[in-house]
């Protein structure tokens, strides 16, 4: 046990004007001069300055300090600042202590006395809690230099090469038969109208041919342990009943496969694929899956095997079983992007009550060149539509559904008015609540749109109905209020088509389980820090990507994606961890040998020695969660940083 | 009920989640009452039950322990543990003659600052309510 007389420092910061004068720091220092074992107190302007953190350095040297206290914003802030501040004068990191005085005290109270009061409990308990801090050991481990890259559409493939041109290996799982992701459906892309194929299969083809990248598709992540530096990844594959090394893609199997009438989700069930398919024709890879559900053989158990005996590969294989993968890998990008919302529960737009009702991503796939209509926007009964309607923003910006903006609805609304004008040289009108164009030649993109005669309407659609008023003028009526002239409308049309808003990807909080990562309100991943960690997480080596964080579009996806790459990077390209501090440790001498500790571990890192009859941490495994120092009835156990005399001694100096 | 009394509650909270709340609450510039102090552990399933006796012990007027929704643990289930002791703890509470509402256990995740704030503000009201904590008074008595 440390015997050495404590003697603190503690520096009290003003934060410009964010902590004082709201809080009275001179007062707040001068207080803290007065407690036990001080033997410096200051406040200044910046303690996180240069000036500030050499302040800290010259007294640890000048008064022979071996305690640390700054009072100033949140630990999650500026920890490491101050205790590699601490570390550069010869102590400790350990031995330091934050009192958060800004977020907890001078931002959120109105009064300034109380936050003044507040600010002295919270310094008290700081000093009084780092008195019982002592030096802890770190160890180096060595970072497994490969990727874990979750999910395959442009952010994952983008960040999957960039890791891989980096000289990392990449493992990409995607679940669908194919990577590409919601890209891969359209024909064009704004602002700039490139076709998305030409920009896209460039991607695809690399990610499918670096000698770095192991495409894992058809794949699901099941099951996510270990720890920065050394994650290992259970990989359900799931049978795709086609030998990936014999099939050659010919696309024979297809073609003769007798069950042909099942929906294709590809084309957002515009149409219909075989049981045997591969989504799209330029699909990476192009290996095709069996669908079981839908096979006649594998569900019905008839006699069919028509793909393989046209199959000159011999590559079908009806006996191929679900199998698992484990992986070891350093770090590991989430970039499980977003689904699109349904409309069905609107039911005042109509969609799946009228077969003009289109959503947006069936748009994309009418207008798409390998689409059902071989890129023509064309109705149902094969007519060119003269009149469409295009509503903005359904399902976002309400609170019944998705309360926030999608970001990308306006934009590839004003995309689709442009599309429709230039293919059917239809009449356009777009309803719109604001219009949203903040980007790079975005605004542009909408003036030049504008200047096509496109009629944009600002006014929610009350509803689309097929009561229509004159015979002849349009199969559909969109009853709407024009709020800048105040009138009311009621405008017939051939075809209305949907902006649905972004939501999180099915599935997302099972990956957000599995990989610690929290999600907001809505369901979206929770970056470490809004503005300066944007592809961060809270844990150490996972690392965010896409429209998975929030919706976005593609540059800022593939931004993003590059971004992501490049911490994943960073990190292998360091090679070793520092191994966390912060875990449990149990006394052998106290222990009592009563294992309550190893059921509550949540890691199995604590293992029973039979010999000395005591349990044992395995500090590889623990993460320093202190369950088992909760539970103890000895008290054997304690988590450093976090041990009982330390809580407590807090406890004690905010009553005292 | 006493106006003047202003409670003093110690907040054992998740670094993962209602820490962060509370940051975020500050980073917003919500106001909430300046009576919790918090304290800062890496996970709910790290509160020892004799914590939140001390506290009451040494007078604290009310107890808050604030952590990841279920499922959103860090540490997988210590959340969980977490509900379990201290569900515990209100028989022991009443034993000492404290009223069982004075301790509280919510899940605040790490974006819901405005939560974290509604949070204090009515526990900090529920306490008030209940009035100062019995021992302070039996040693004024
Ligand atoms: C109708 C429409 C039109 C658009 N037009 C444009 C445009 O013109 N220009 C533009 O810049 N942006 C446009 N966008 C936005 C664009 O679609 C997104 O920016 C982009 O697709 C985001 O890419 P992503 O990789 O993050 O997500 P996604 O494209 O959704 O890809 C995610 C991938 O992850 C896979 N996945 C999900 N969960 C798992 C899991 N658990 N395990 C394994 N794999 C998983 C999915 O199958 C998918 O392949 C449009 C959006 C919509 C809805
Ligand atoms: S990590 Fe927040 S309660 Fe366990």
């Amino acid at each position: 046990m440390n015997r050495e007389i404590p003697r603190i420092g503690v520096y009290v910061c003003h934060c410009g004007m964010n902590i004082a004068p709201q809080v009275d720091v001179e007062q707040v220092a001068g207080f803290a001069g007065r407690l036990e074992h001080v033997v410096v107190a200051r406040d200044y302007k910046f303690m996180c300055s240069n000036p500030g953190q050499e302040l800290i350095e010259d007294d640890i040297k000048a008064h022979n300090l071996n305690r640390v206290v700054v009072a100033s914003c949140s630990p999650r802030m500026h920890e490491a600042t101050f205790r590699k501040a601490c570390q550069k004068a010869g102590l400790s990191p350990y031995n330091f202590q934050m009192a958060n005085i800004r977020e907890q005290a001078s931002w959120v109270t109105a009064d300034s006395g109380r936050a003044t009061a507040k600010a002295k409990d919270l310094v008290a308990a700081a000093v009084r809690r780092v008195a019982f801090h002592h030096p802890l050991q770190t160890r180096q481990v060595e970072v497994n230099k490969s990727v874990l890259v979750i999910g395959g559409g442009i952010a994952g493939i983008q960040a999957a090469i960039s890791a891989a041109d980096a000289g990392y290996k990449v493992y990409l799982v995607e679940r669908e038969p194919s990577i590409g992701g919601h890209m891969a459906k359209f024909d064009k892309t704004f602002p700039t109208l490139d076709c998305a194929a030409c920009i896209m299969t460039p991607k695809t083809v690399i990610a499918g041919q670096h000698e770095n990248i192991e495409l894992l598709t058809y794949c699901e992540v099941v099951g996510l342990e270990g720890f920065v530096g050394n994650y290992k990844a259970r990989i359900l594959k799931k049978p795709r009943y086609v030998d990936e090394d014999k099939c050659t893609g010919c696309g024979t199997c297809m073609e003769k496969c007798p069950t042909r009438k099942i929906p294709s989700g590809f084309e957002e069930n515009l149409t219909f694929r075989p049981a045997i398919y591969s989504p799209f024709p330029q699909a990476v890879p192009k290996t095709p899956v069996i669908d079981a559900d839908n096979c006649r053989l594998l569900a019905k158990n008839k006699r069919c095997g028509v793909c393989a005996k046209f199959c000159e590969a011999d590559a079908i294989d009806f006996n191929q079983e679900p199998r698992h993968l484990e992986i070891t890998v350093g770090a590991v990008i989430v970039a499980t992007g977003f689904s699109a919302f349904d409309p069905s529960p609107m039911v005042q737009y109509g969609y799946g009550l009228y077969p003009e009702v289109y959503t947006s991503l069936q748009f994309e796939r009418l207008n798409n060149a390998t689409g059902p209509t071989a890129g023509r926007i064309l109705m149902k009964d094969g007519r060119v539509p003269r009149k469409v309607a295009i509503i903005h923003c359904v399902g976002s910006r309400d609170k019944n559904h998705l309360p926030y903006c999608s970001r990308v609805c306006c934009m590839y609304s004003l995309k689709f008015s442009h599309l429709v004008r230039e293919k059917t040289g239809a009449e356009v009108w777009s309803f719109y609540i604001d219009m949203r164009s903040p980007g790079k030649l975005y605004e542009e993109f909408y003036n030049r749109v504008q200047a096509e005669g496109v009629h944009l309407v600002r006014g929610k659609v009350a509803m689309v109905t097929d009561i229509v008023d004159q015979p002849g003028s349009g199969n559909l009526t969109v009853v709407a209020e024009n709020t800048l002239t105040g009138r009311n409308l009621r405008l017939p049309v051939d075809m209305v088509i949907l902006s649905v808003g972004l939501q999180p990807a099915r599935g997302a909080e099972e990956v957000a389980r599995m990989t610690g990562i929290s999600t907001d309100g809505d369901g979206w991943f929770t970056e470490l820090h809004a503005k300066l960690a944007p592809v961060n997480t809270p844990t150490a080596g996972i690392f965010l990507a896409g429209c998975c964080q929030g919706p976005k579009d593609i540059p800022d996806t593939v931004a993003q994606a590059m971004a992501a790459a490049g911490q994943a990077t960073a990190l292998l390209a360091k090679g070793t961890v520092e191994t966390q501090a912060e875990i449990s440790s149990i006394d052998p001498d106290t222990c009592s040998g009563c294992r309550s500790c190893l059921e509550v571990c949540p890691y199995n890192a604590i293992y029973f020695d039979e010999g000395r009859r005591v349990a044992v941490v395995n500090d590889a495994l623990c993460q320093g969660c202190g369950s088992c120092a909760a539970t103890c009835p000895s008290s054997a156990a304690a988590v450093a940083q976090f041990n009982d005399r330390q809580v407590m001694a807090e406890i004690d100096a905010i009553l005292a | 009920m006493d106006a003047s009394f202003e409670p003093k509650i110690i907040a054992l909270v998740c670094n993962w989640c209602t820490y962060t709340a509370a940051d975020l609450a500050g980073t917003s510039r919500l106001k909430y009452p300046a009576n919790v102090r918090l304290v800062r552990l890496m996970c709910t399933g790290m509160i020892d039950v004799k914590y939140v006796i001390k506290a009451f012990l040494e007078g604290a007027d009310g107890v808050f322990i604030g952590g990841c929704h279920p499922g959103d643990c860090h540490y997988i289930n210590g959340n969980l543990k977490a509900r379990k002791r201290i569900r515990s703890v209100g028989s022991i509470l009443e034993n000492f003659g404290f009223d069982p509402g004075r301790l509280t256990l919510q899940w605040i995740g790490a974006s819901e600052g405005p939560e974290f704030a509604r949070h204090m503000t009515e526990f900090v009201d529920t306490i008030k309510k209940l009035g100062p904590n019995p021992i302070k008074t039996r040693m004024i008595l």
